[in-house]
C-alpha cells in the first residue's frame, strides 16, 4: 500500500498523467464538439492516425513544428469534411460512415507511409516539442516538476478545452451548435442552416482529433509507428459520455484516465508485479473507467438528436 | 380584433399548388390576410392546412403560385426570408431545444454567430412577457417546463423576432380549455396592437370564439370563406366535411357487474410525467367509462397498468373479483382484456410487417401456431376476415402496414382487437389524429362492443369525444382520478377545472 502512495506523491507522476490526458483532452474535445451538433464521430481513432502521421511528416520534410500541428489540423478537417457530406446531407448512418472513416484513414496512413518511405525499416525520428521552462514556476520544488514542465502542445490542449466550454456556453454560435444537436427543427426554424453548423462542427471536432493524434508523433514521441493510437480514439468517444457531454467533466476523465494508466505502469515495476501477470495492470484503467462510466453518465443528458439525420421537409 | 374591411393587406397567398407524389396537399389555395385580423384556417386533418403554411414559412417549396407579405414576394424555401419580412411561425410539434434556457431558445438565431450581445434580451423578452401576458421565467430550462408553458415560449420567439403575422398551428390541441382561454387573450392582445393571426384549427367552437373570418379546406382546395360573425358551427362542420356531420353519440344504459378494479393504486412518478396516486376505478360491463385529461398526467401509467405492461407497485387490481397471480401482456389478453394501444405506428403495429403479420401480433403464439410452427394459412384467412369485416381499405393482406392511411391502420388493429369477443377494451386515443369517417366508425364499433356487454375504458384528450361517448367520466390531473360523474351532469368548463388540477385541493378540504 504504502508504495501506491509514494507513487501517487511523486512529481513524476504527475507529469506524467498530465502528458498522457493531453492527447486525449484535445481528441475528445473533438469528439465532444462533433456529438453536441448531433453526429456521432466514430471516425476518431483512424483521424487520430491521420493527424499523428501527417504532423510528423510535415516536420520530417521540413516543415516546423507548429507547421506540422496545422497540417495535422487540416487533414483531420478534410477528413471530417467527407464523414460529414456523408452523414449529414446525406442522412447514412453515422455508426457505418464512422468505421469506415476510421479504416480508410488509418489505411491511408499506412499507405502514403509506405509510399514515402519505401526502404526504411525503423521510422526516422524528428526533434519534438520540448517542455517549456516557465520562468519562477519551473523552479517550484514539487509543483514545477509535476505541472510546470510541460510541452507547449499540453498547454494548449487546455486552453483549447476552456476555448471549447467558452464559446459553446458564451457564443452564439455555441448556442447553435448546442441547439442543432437538441432539436434541429427548432435551428431551421430560426432561420439557420442545420447543414452548415452540422457539417462545420464536424470538421473543426475532427481537426482537434487529428492534433491529438499529432500530439503523440510531436510531444510525446518522437517517430511515428503503426497501432500508436492503440484505441485512444475509442477512449475519448467513452470520455465524452463520461463527461456527460461537457467540456470541464470531460477533462477531468481524461485526466482520471490518464492517472490508471500512469498508476498501472508504475504499479507493474512494484513487488505486485511480480506476483500478476501484467495484463491485469494493462486492462487496470479500462475497468476503472468503466466503473466511473457508469457511476458518472447514469444521469447524463444525451443531446436528443445524437445520431438523428435530418432531412428538411420530410414530412 | 376587429379586422376592418379597408385595413391594409399584410399577407397575400396566390393559386398555391403543392403535390407530395400522387397527393396534391394544396390545390390552388388562395388566401389574404389583413391587418389586425384573425384569419381562421379550418379543416380536417390531412386538408392540407399545416402544409399550406410550411409554405409559407418555407419549410417547403411549392410548386405553384406565390406568397407576398406587405406586398413584396416571399422567395421560397427560405425561413429565414420569412422571419425577416414578419412572419412568425408557432408550429404544431414546437421547435424548442430541451437543453437551453427560455432566453437561449428565444436568441437562437438572432444574432451573428460570433458575437456576444446578451444584453438587451432579456429586457426585451421580459417587456413582451408583460405586454402580451405571457408569463415564463427566462432562464428556466426548455426541457422542465409544462406544455402551456412552451408555447408561450414559442410565441414570445416570434413576437421578439418582431413579426407581424403570427402563425399558430393547431395550437389549443395541447391546453386545457383555462390555457386555451389565456392564448386567446394573448391573441386579442397582439391584434390591439396591429399584429395579424392566423389561428389553424378544426375545433368549431375555438374558431367561432377567436376569429374575425374562417377559411375552409378540403382535400387541399378552398371550398369555403365566411365571416364568423355570419355563420354557425353546424355550417362551417358542414364544409368541412362535406355534408353533415355525424358523429355516434351513444344512449345511456344500465351499467352490469364490475369486471375490472384497480383500487389504491399508485406508481413512482416517471421523468416529467406524474405517477398514479391512490387511483380506484371500477370497470363495469356494459359501460363506456371515459378518462379526460391533457396527456401527460399519468394516463400512460394507468393504461399499463390495465393492459398487463406493468403491475400496480402499490394498491391492487382484481379480474372478476379475483387478484391474478401474475398479470403481463400476455395475461391480459388471455383474460380477455384488448387494447388499442395510443400510439398506433409505435405501439399498435410494426411499420413494415404486412397486414396478415400485423393482424396476428396478439395471438401468433397461441391461436395461429402448432408446436412452434405458424399457421399462415390461418393467419391470412384471419387477416381477410378483419379487413372485409372492418372495412379496412388496402390492395391486400400482404401490403406492407406502413402504407396504410392512419384510419385504415386503426381499423385492422380496432379488428384485432375486438376478434376475440374481449371482456374489457382499452382504448387508448383511439381517433387521434383520425378523418371524421373514420373517427364515426372506430367510435361506434366502441359502443357496439359496449352494448353486447363489454365494459371500454376510453382516454381521450378530446373532450367532445368524452363527453359524447362516456357514460361516466373521471378526469386525470398530476396522477389523481377525480370520482366519476354520470353522463351528461358534467360541462366542458366543469371538466376543464378538474382538468387543470384545480378541483382536486378543494375535494380533499370536502
Amino acid at each position: 500500500m504504502s508504495e501506491i502512495v509514494d507513487i501517487l506523491i511523486s512529481a513524476s507522476f504527475w507529469a506524467a498523467v498530465i502528458r498522457i490526458a493531453s492527447p486525449l483532452i484535445l481528441a475528445t474535445m473533438g469528439e465532444l464538439i462533433c456529438e453536441r451538433a448531433g453526429v456521432l464521430n466514430l471516425g476518431i481513432e483512424g483521424i487520430m492516425v491521420i493527424g499523428a502521421f501527417t504532423g510528423w511528416m510535415a516536420v520530417y520534410q521540413g516543415m516546423p513544428l507548429w507547421g506540422g500541428v496545422a497540417v495535422a489540423m487540416a487533414a483531420g478537417m478534410l477528413f471530417g469534411l467527407l464523414h460529414s457530406t456523408l452523414t449529414v446531407p446525406f442522412g447514412l448512418s453515422q455508426h457505418v460512415v464512422g468505421l469506415g472513416v476510421t479504416l480508410f484513414a488509418t489505411a491511408s496512413a499506412s499507405f502514403a507511409y509506405r509510399l514515402m518511405l519505401p526502404e526504411v525499416t525503423s521510422p526516422p525520428k524528428i526533434e519534438p516539442f520540448q517542455p517549456l521552462d516557465i520562468p519562477v514556476l519551473s523552479d517550484l520544488p514539487w509543483l514545477g516538476e509535476a505541472l510546470f514542465s510541460q510541452t507547449a502542445l499540453t498547454w494548449a490542449a487546455f486552453a483549447v478545452a476552456g476555448l471549447v466550454a467558452f464559446t459553446l456556453y458564451r457564443t452564439p454560435l455555441g448556442l447553435a451548435v448546442r441547439a442543432v444537436g437538441e432539436n434541429p427543427a427548432a435551428v431551421e426554424a430560426q432561420g439557420l442552416s442545420v447543414t452548415g453548423l452540422r457539417i462545420g462542427a464536424v470538421m473543426v471536432g475532427s481537426g482537434l482529433m487529428a492534433v491529438g493524434g499529432a500530439f503523440l508523433t510531436l510531444s510525446a514521441f518522437s517517430s511515428f509507428f503503426f497501432e500508436m493510437v492503440n484505441g485512444r480514439g475509442w477512449i475519448c468517444v467513452a470520455l465524452v459520455v463520461f463527461g456527460a457531454w461537457k467540456p470541464g467533466k470531460a477533462v477531468l476523465g481524461a485526466i482520471l484516465f490518464a492517472a490508471f494508466d500512469a498508476l498501472q505502469i508504475r504499479l507493474q515495476q512494484t513487488e505486485l508485479g511480480a506476483v500478476l501477470p501484467y495484463q491485469l495492470f494493462l486492462a487496470l484503467p479500462f475497468i476503472l473507467s468503466i466503473l466511473a462510466l457508469i457511476l458518472m453518465s447514469r444521469r447524463a443528458e444525451v443531446p436528443a438528436a445524437l445520431m438523428v439525420p435530418y432531412n428538411k421537409g420530410e414530412r | 380584433m376587429t379586422g376592418e374591411k379597408g385595413a391594409e393587406v399584410v399577407l397575400r397567398l396566390d393559386r398555391i399548388t403543392k403535390r407530395f407524389g400522387a397527393l396534391t396537399a394544396n390545390d390552388g389555395v388562395s388566401l389574404t390576410l389583413r391587418r389586425g385580423e384573425v384569419v381562421a384556417l379550418l379543416g380536417e386533418n390531412g386538408a392540407g392546412k399545416t402544409t399550406l403554411m410550411n409554405i409559407l414559412f418555407g419549410h417547403y417549396v411549392a410548386d405553384e403560385g406565390s406568397v407576398e407579405v406587405f406586398g413584396q414576394p416571399l422567395p421560397p424555401g427560405n425561413p429565414r426570408a420569412a422571419l425577416a419580412a414578419g412572419v412568425g411561425m408557432v408550429h404544431q410539434h414546437f421547435t424548442l431545444a430541451g437543453n437551453l434556457t427560455v432566453l437561449d431558445n428565444i436568441r437562437l438565431g438572432t444574432e451573428g454567430l460570433w458575437s456576444r450581445s446578451d444584453a438587451g434580451a432579456r429586457e426585451k423578452v421580459e417587456r413582451l412577457s408583460r405586454d402580451f401576458g405571457l408569463a415564463v421565467h427566462p432562464d428556466a430550462k426548455v426541457g422542465r417546463l409544462s406544455v402551456g408553458e412552451r408555447q408561450r415560449v414559442e410565441i414570445l420567439k416570434a413576437l421578439y423576432r418582431d413579426a407581424r403575422v403570427l402563425i399558430l398551428d393547431e395550437p389549443t390541441a395541447v391546453l386545457t380549455p383555462q390555457e386555451s382561454e389565456a392564448l386567446f387573450a394573448t391573441l386579442r392582445k397582439a391584434t390591439g396592437l396591429g399584429l395579424s393571426v392566423i389561428f389553424i384549427s378544426h375545433k368549431l367552437h375555438e374558431v367561432m370564439a377567436i376569429a374575425d373570418r374562417c377559411v375552409v379546406l378540403r382535400h387541399g382546395r378552398v371550398v369555403g370563406e365566411v365571416d364568423t360573425h355570419a355563420t354557425d358551427k353546424a355550417a362551417l362542420a358542414a364544409l368541412m366535411v362535406g355534408g353533415e356531420l355525424s358523429l355516434p353519440r351513444a344512449e345511456a344504459r344500465a351499467a352490469g357487474a364490475v369486471l375490472m378494479r384497480i383500487a389504491g393504486v399508485s406508481t413512482p412518478n416517471r421523468g416529467a410525467s406524474p405517477g398514479l396516486k391512490m387511483v380506484t376505478l371500477e370497470l363495469r360491463a356494459g359501460q363506456i367509462t371515459g378518462l379526460a385529461g391533457v396527456s401527460g398526467n399519468g394516463q400512460a401509467a394507468l393504461a399499463e397498468i390495465v393492459g398487463g405492461l406493468a403491475r400496480p407497485a402499490e394498491g391492487r387490481l382484481s379480474l372478476h373479483g379475483q387478484e391474478p397471480k401474475v398479470w403481463t401482456p400476455g395475461e391480459a389478453l388471455a383474460r380477455g382484456v384488448a387494447r388499442i394501444p395510443e400510439d398506433r405506428h409505435h405501439q399498435g403495429s410494426i411499420a413494415d410487417f404486412d397486414l396478415t403479420e400485423n393482424a396476428v401480433l396478439e395471438g401468433y403464439r397461441t391461436r395461429f401456431s402448432r408446436r412452434g410452427w405458424m399457421n399462415w394459412r390461418a393467419a391470412r384467412a384471419f387477416a381477410e376476415g378483419i379487413i372485409k369485416g372492418y372495412d379496412v381499405r388496402c390492395p391486400g393482406p400482404s401490403t406492407r402496414i406502413r402504407l396504410l392511411s392512419g384510419g385504415n391502420m386503426q381499423k385492422l388493429i380496432l379488428g384485432r382487437a375486438m376478434a376475440v369477443g374481449p371482456d374489457i377494451i382499452l382504448a387508448n386515443q383511439p381517433v387521434r389524429g383520425l378523418d371524421v369517417g373514420a373517427i364515426a366508425y372506430v367510435q361506434s364499433q366502441l359502443i357496439a362492443a359496449r352494448d353486447r356487454g363489454a365494459a371500454v375504458l376510453l382516454i381521450s384528450e378530446d373532450l367532445d369525444e368524452i363527453m359524447g361517448l362516456s357514460d361516466i367520466i373521471h378526469v386525470m390531473s398530476q396522477g389523481r382520478l377525480s370520482p366519476g360523474f354520470a353522463r351528461g351532469t358534467m360541462t366542458a368548463a366543469e371538466l376543464g377545472l378538474w382538468m387543470a388540477g384545480q378541483k382536486f385541493e378543494g375535494a380533499h378540504a370536502a
